[in-house]
């Protein structure tokens, strides 16, 4: 075999291999429509997103999942507004302001919180947040949506601070010197020059703290508490998504109705946040900061 | 004091607070679980089983099987997540393929881990029937840190100067032969902290192996990659949720707590720490 030959092969070896990423992908679309879609002989699509009642152990049983829709995205919401704040103004802090030894370190701080378990956040957020909620607000349980909102923003501000700070660094020299040469403070050059410039890639940022939010299981498994209906305030319990899986599908029987319904929540759950990712990574591309801008 | 000034004073004052808030945040945990967790550790504890239904002995098991796991996503996603980053930075050009890679990347990135957990469960569970096992569960942890591997490689191979390879190619040698020992060698230190960030994750994840590996209790200690086992992760999450006794077992609980963050933050730390050295002390 010549070089010509083996060099041809070689790469497309590594072609395939590239691939792997999109085969697994189509592995999931494929291994949650083969166990999710039988439930959709029973039950309408209408009837599953937007019923109102999921009891899937009764008889018969009623699968709506709006209660579990709801509260998803009622602690994603939730985490997002007080993530995005801490999560952006720390980038800032990092990239712009900070003296090298303390940037350092803060960016050592927010790997290392992105490195904490899902399972530890939940656990501190079951056995220490929970009791100490109750008892200083006198609620009935610790266990609610402003409880696994919190620990959810903290999952959360990795993501969006590190790639708001990507974001940032990377708006050209010129802007800010310009700015500071029209006599802008630094205040006013953050605001009115850099954060603008650098906006697409924040809310990139956003977007994927928001997928990760509305993603992450462990947490609103065990903080936010469980009860599957609508809540009323903001210190009810609710059953998101990704809990009532993982709740459930160790004590379903295998491709019982249940069960497909477990998997049918994935297929909804695994389009929402590719829908997030998708939005995101179409912003990061049409909105890109291009040029300079010099003369 | 000009209005122009003290709205900067109050706007840095208000960013000061934010990256303080979250030093304290992470700090805080931390400290919670050394805190409460450090009286459980001893060398029974790490090394036992556990004995008189979970309330008393050791997690060794549990340890083990986190390791297992973890060995086994690494065996799985390092090697592919290299050979996908080598394909995009030295052998692609841009065009449809290498858009749809990258998206797929970038989706798989964002697929939630109870989904793994699902996918791992249809497709490796049953479809393959490896049943719940280690094979089960390295497969989709393996799958789920692929896109943190392959991110940390393609930069790395990014950073080897594009001198080397012209050098190297100008003597003659072949592209894979360059790829293979110039690029690659200069690339792999980067590489390997890179993906330690995954590994770290790999191990702390529990919604992946709920349903693809993880037991509440085994007898014996796994004997084949087709056996269940015990992890730490999982064994939190059921300790603390669905115990017969949770009272009874909360130290053991904050203990097994310490001892995961100990594991998955001291890899973190570690690849943190290299990767600050290397930055230093840059040769090129």
């Amino acid at each position: 075999m010549n070089r010509q030959t083996k060099e041809i092969i070689i790469k497309y070896i590594f072609l395939l291999f590239a691939l792997v990423s999109v085969i697994v992908l189509g592995l999931i679309v494929f291994s949650l429509f083969r166990e999710g879609l039988p439930l959709f002989t029973e039950v309408s699509v209408k009837d599953f997103l937007f019923g109102m009642e999921w009891y899937p152990t009764y008889d018969p049983p009623s699968f709506g999942i709006f209660p579990l829709i709801v509260g998803s995205l009622i602690v994603t919401l939730l985490a997002t507004f007080i993530a995005v704040p801490l999560g952006v103004m720390a980038a800032i802090y990092i990239s712009e302001i900070a003296p090298q030894a303390i940037k350092e370190t803060l960016k050592s701080v927010i790997e290392l919180l992105a490195g904490l378990p899902s399972v530890v956040l939940g656990f501190f957020g079951m056995v220490i947040v929970a009791p100490w909620m109750q008892e200083t607000f006198d609620l009935p349980t610790g266990l609610n949506i402003v409880n696994a909102s919190v620990i959810l923003a903290i999952m959360a501000i990795p993501t969006i601070s590190s790639i708001s700070e990507d974001a940032l660094y990377a708006v050209p020299r010129e802007f800010k010197d310009a700015s500071y040469a029209l006599g802008a403070t630094k205040f006013e050059t953050i605001v009115k020059v850099i954060l603008p410039a650098a906006m697409s890639g924040i809310s990139t940022a956003v977007m994927l703290g928001m997928a990760r939010a509305i993603g992450e299981t462990m947490v609103v498994l065990m903080v936010a508490g469980g009860a599957a209906a609508i809540p009323e305030s903001l210190f009810d319990s609710v059953r998101p998504m990704p809990a009532s899986i993982a709740a459930e599908m160790g004590e379903t029987p295998y491709r019982s109705s249940h069960y497909s319904a477990l998997f049918a929540i994935g297929i909804v759950l695994f389009c929402l946040t590719l829908a997030f990712n998708l939005i995101a990574d179409y912003v990061s591309h049409k909105f890109r900061q291009i040029g300079s801008g010099t003369l | 004091m000009k209005w122009r000034y003290l709205k900067q004073h109050i706007f840095f004052g208000m960013v000061r607070a934010s990256a303080l808030i979250i030093t304290l945040a992470l700090g805080g945990i931390v400290f919670y679980i050394v805190y409460n967790g450090i009286g459980a550790i001893s060398w029974e504890f790490i090394t036992k089983q556990p004995t008189h239904s979970m309330t008393k002995g050791g997690i060794m098991p549990a340890i083990l099987g986190t390791i297992y796991l973890t060995i086994g996503a690494i065996a799985i996603g390092l090697p592919l997540g290299i050979a996908s980053a080598i394909y995009l930075t030295e052998y692609a050009k841009q065009g449809r393929i290498v858009r749809l890679i990258k998206v797929g990347i970038n989706c798989l990135a964002g697929v939630p881990s109870v989904v793994f957990g699902l996918f791992g469960l249809g497709f490796f569970v049953i479809f393959l029937k490896f049943g719940s096992s280690i094979l089960s569960g390295s497969l989709t942890l393996g799958f789920l840190i692929l896109p943190t591997i392959i991110g940390a490689s393609e930069e790395a191979l990014k950073a080897v100067p594009q001198t080397f390879r012209e050098a190297s190619l100008s003597l003659g040698v072949s592209k894979w032969q360059t790829t293979y020992r110039i690029v690659l060698p200069n690339a792999l230190p980067g590489i390997l902290t890179g993906s330690i960030l995954g590994v770290g994750r790999a191990a702390g994840e529990t919604a992946p192996i709920m349903f693809t590996a993880a037991a509440y209790f085994t007898a014996k200690l796994p004997g084949s990659i087709f056996d269940e086992v015990m992890a730490l992760p999982y064994h939190i999450y059921v300790l603390a949720t669905a115990g017969t006794n949770i009272e009874a077992t909360r130290p053991i609980q904050f203990g097994t707590v310490l001892v995961l963050v100990a594991v998955v933050l001291g890899i973190d730390l570690i690849a943190i720490i290299i990767r600050g050295y290397m930055r230093r002390n840059k040769r090129w």
